[in-house]
């Protein structure tokens, strides 16, 4: 009941006019850099940062400019959507995985409801995920102590089993697919010994690595566009989308049918928000990834499935909130953007840790507070701004295609300033449109990506541990079961593979 | 950062400039475009906080008629943007922060070609302190305890600590060779994550800098055993140093802000005025006492005297424990 009370309470105090004003104007903002392709939360927020000195100059309180700031992360959340359905490019890398199934979604002419679905989502994958933080915050933080390196990397290897289920049927391919983004993930400086790695030809692009942003926009930017382009479906981008109000009840019946996906999206999402070291991409993939896995049409996801766009959608958002709990109660980000977030709250003069709830009660449910008011806040302006972005899906693809090529090229350029990505980028997408006509998935390849860099540290750390003993992944109690459930999850469709290709399977 | 953000930034950035024209007395040198700041380690360190946190203060006091642009560049224990920095484009709009990675990275690969006494001493805002840190559930209250545990266990004893041969190993080192023990040392991204896996008790030692530990020790998880500075420190004045208990052993980091050779004399005289600015403002100050930051500032001849010592303590300290020949 307490805890009703002091949100109660911080409620009320997020409500008041300047922090509402600052909630919506961070929301507004969110929804820009959110949608801008290569502009996510991360740059939002740090570019603000300096910012909200003077918020708290104004206001007197640290609370104000950490609402301002928190609202544009989960504006951001629901901003990555928008171009991803109506583009194709993803607009934040927490909206790749809404790409798989949003864009076929606007092809098929459904943008309205793929939109519709996907504001929706954010909406209940914010809510649940906040509950969960109100309710339960310091049990949770010790929960996410007891996650060691063995754990998350258990974990990674859970994901990666899922992937398998991502590519379709074609195992081998599959398999090409994640060695191949390994491989990419593993260009740059190692971390365990700090030397440089597949740095090709010496060119200093390469030693900061591969960034993920820089394959996924190439892949699903310029190598889509080329083969929406070089397929008949180019026809279809043109298609008449009107909002009416029958569309849209349709759309909000379609989105309560696509429950399955909401409610893995919203409780994985989460979770892994939780542990240090994840953040929002890696949920919305495995979001995607497990909704897929236990679907009882998987065939139907990458085709416009309703439940491929709900799952990672209300993921990115419940993860967000997540990675919200081990910043303020353990002083650890979740993600880049908690990162920046957390340094905020030391500039502003405050101490996160397991004291914070109880030292600066009138920081931290105020902040709680505006977490709900945020998510209203962030729901009805998509909803509202609906039909300009289907507006954009009107143009006829002779003229929307050179904008995306254009806004990839920005768009990667933005997020790092090194013109070497953009000319990788380029690579990658036409490498992109060669693997896609040889029937190669790509998407794992993505997954890849953004999961190696998390992984591989984890296993060389652990491996520290055990001085190269690799049963320390089946002999902790966390660590043991989930390493057995993700080796049968991977072993069990080559199994079937193989079966299947020894004696043609039975009618 | 978005062309919009850039020109909004760039057109505040006039204003200021016309200001101080009128208010403050002409510098030889002004920057003509945003100030790119590179940080040398990741999101969220004690370095990026403290670069974020400068660029806050001279916004918020209007010290530069140009905005500074943070960049992270953590790859390879600075190695990424060191080789950066050593072939920048244009050596009068970009500084960067540096710690002790800034002496060791480049004495660990010479194959980088990294001289850091060509780099520019714009000025120290600071050196960062260690102390060790054990969890309570451990039971161990002093450095005699921690010695007679650490000995029992041997390989069983694992020290977390923020990257390869960097500062944390140096002194883990340290303890290994003059204390006849065999801790294991198990690198991570940051020293935050240091922090949360001792207080997950999943290492059982760590050498945090008091910033990264600070909400942890509050808490009474985590407990410092000695300091590795010359004097007590103030926010901890029941912690004893290191030579206290007697041994032989200072080690401190340096925050400090370095510009790129080539950076031209005036543009050195700009930065190190416009840091000493922001280094003598009443948020650097608050910051430095509750973050248990010490040291005064230093720059020019003075800092680059202190970066030779650094060098050769570092060259000698590597050499000792083998990690170079």
């Amino acid at each position: 009941m307490d805890i009703l009370f002091a949100l109660m309470d911080g409620i009320v105090v997020a409500m008041q006019p300047t922090n509402l004003g600052l909630a919506i104007a961070g929301v507004l903002v969110g929804l820009f850099v959110g949608a801008m392709p290569g502009l996510g939360s991360v740059n939002g927020v740090a570019i603000l940062l300096p910012f909200t000195f003077v918020i708290q100059e104004f206001t007197g309180s640290a609370t104000s400019p950490m609402i301002f700031l928190a609202a544009i992360y989960y504006g951001a959340m629901y901003g990555g959507a928008i171009s991803s359905i109506t583009l194709g490019i993803p607009g934040a890398s927490t909206a790749v995985a809404t790409t798989f199934d949003g864009r076929p979604m606007a092809l098929a002419g459904r943008a309205d409801r793929a939109l519709v679905i996907a504001a929706l989502a954010s909406f209940v994958g914010g809510t649940i995920s906040n509950i969960l933080f109100t309710a339960f915050a310091p049990p949770l933080a010790s929960v996410a102590l007891k996650f060691g390196d063995p754990e998350i990397f258990a974990l990674m290897l859970l994901a990666f089993a899922t992937f398998i289920g991502l590519g379709g049927d074609d195992i081998p391919k599959t398999i090409f697919s994640i060695c191949f983004g390994l491989v990419l993930a593993s260009v740059g400086f190692d971390i365990v010994s700090g030397e440089p790695r597949l740095v090709f030809f010496d060119i200093s692009g390469f030693s900061h690595g591969i960034r993920f942003l820089v394959l996924a926009i190439g892949v699903y930017g310029i190598g889509e566009m080329m083969w929406t382009m070089m397929s008949s479906q180019s026809h279809s981008a043109m298609s008449y989308v009107k909002i009416t109000r029958q569309g849209l009840i349709a759309a909000c019946r379609e989105f309560a049918s696509a429950w399955r996906g909401t409610a893995i999206g919203s409780f994985l999402g989460f979770f892994v928000g939780l542990l240090p070291a994840a953040g929002a991409t890696p949920g919305s993939l495995m979001a995607y990834g497990v909704a897929k896995l236990t679907a009882r049409d998987p065939k139907s996801f990458g085709k416009g499935n309703p439940d491929g766009i709900s799952a990672p959608e209300s993921a990115n958002n419940a993860a967000s909130t997540g990675a919200m709990l081990p910043m303020m109660t353990l002083g650890i980000p979740g993600s880049p953007t908690t990162a920046v977030l957390l340094a905020g709250m030391v500039i502003w003069g405050l101490q996160p840790g397991p004291l914070l709830f109880s030292s600066q009660p009138d920081f931290v449910w105020p902040l709680i507070g505006s977490f709900y008011i945020s998510n209203v806040v962030a729901v009805l302006v998509n909803l509202a701004f609906i039909p300009v972005f289907v507006w954009m899906l009107r143009m006829p693809f002779t003229i929307l295609a050179p904008v995306i090529f254009v806004l990839s090229l920005i768009g990667t350029f933005a997020a790092y300033q090194d013109m070497f990505d953009v000319w990788l980028m380029v690579l990658f997408g036409f490498g992109a449109l060669l693997l896609r006509k040889l029937d190669y998935p790509l998407a794992p390849a993505v997954l890849a990506i953004v999961l190696g860099p998390i992984a591989e540290p984890k296993l060389r750390q652990s491996l520290l541990f055990s001085d190269g003993d690799f049963s320390i992944f089946f002999t902790r109690p966390i660590a043991g079961p989930i390493t057995i459930v993700a080796l049968i999850l991977i072993l069990l469709p080559i199994v079937k593979f193989a079966l299947a290709h020894i004696r043609p399977a039975k009618r | 950062m978005n062309k919009h953000m850039r020109s909004f930034l760039n057109t505040a950035g006039a204003l200021a400039l016309s200001l101080s024209v009128v208010t403050g007395p002409a510098l030889a040198f002004e920057p003509d475009k945003p100030v790119e700041f590179v940080i040398m380690a990741g999101q969220g360190g004690g370095a990026d906080k403290m670069a974020r946190l400068i660029q806050s203060i001279i916004e918020k006091e209007n010290l530069a008629s140009r905005p500074l642009i943070p960049v992270n560049k953590p790859g390879g224990s600075g190695a990424e943007a060191l080789t950066y920095m050593n072939s920048v484009s244009d050596p009068d709009h970009t500084v960067m922060v540096t710690l002790n990675s800034f002496f060791t990275t480049p004495l660990r690969q010479p194959g980088l070609g990294v001289d850091i006494m060509k780099f520019a001493p714009v000025g120290r805002m600071a050196e960062d302190t260690f102390l060790l840190w054990v969890h309570k559930d451990e039971g161990i209250k002093t450095f005699d305890e921690f010695v007679t545990a650490a000995k029992d266990r041997g390989r069983e004893w694992v020290m977390g600590g923020t990257g390869k041969a960097a500062e944390d190993e140096i002194i883990t080192d340290y303890l290994n060779n003059n204390y006849g023990l065999e801790i294991k040392y198990v690198p991570y991204k940051g020293g935050g994550e240091v922090a949360k896996q001792l207080a997950g008790r999943q290492i059982t030692s760590s050498v945090n800098n008091p910033s990264e530990a600070l909400g942890f020790y509050q808490s009474g998880d985590l407990i410092p055993l000695v300091a590795f500075t010359a004097e007590r420190l103030p926010l901890f004045p029941e912690v004893p140093t290191l030579n206290e208990v007697g041994g032989n052993f200072v080690y401190s980091m340096q925050r400090a802000v370095v510009g790129p050779p080539g950076m031209s004399k005036e543009a050195l005289a700009y930065y190190t005025d416009l840091f000493k600015k922001a280094y003598d403002t009443a948020d650097w100050q608050t910051y430095k006492t509750k973050q248990s930051l010490m040291g005064n500032f230093m720059a020019g001849d003075d800092l680059s005297q202190y970066w030779s010592e650094q060098r050769v303590r570092h060259e000698a300290i590597l050499k000792a424990s083998g990690a170079i020949k």
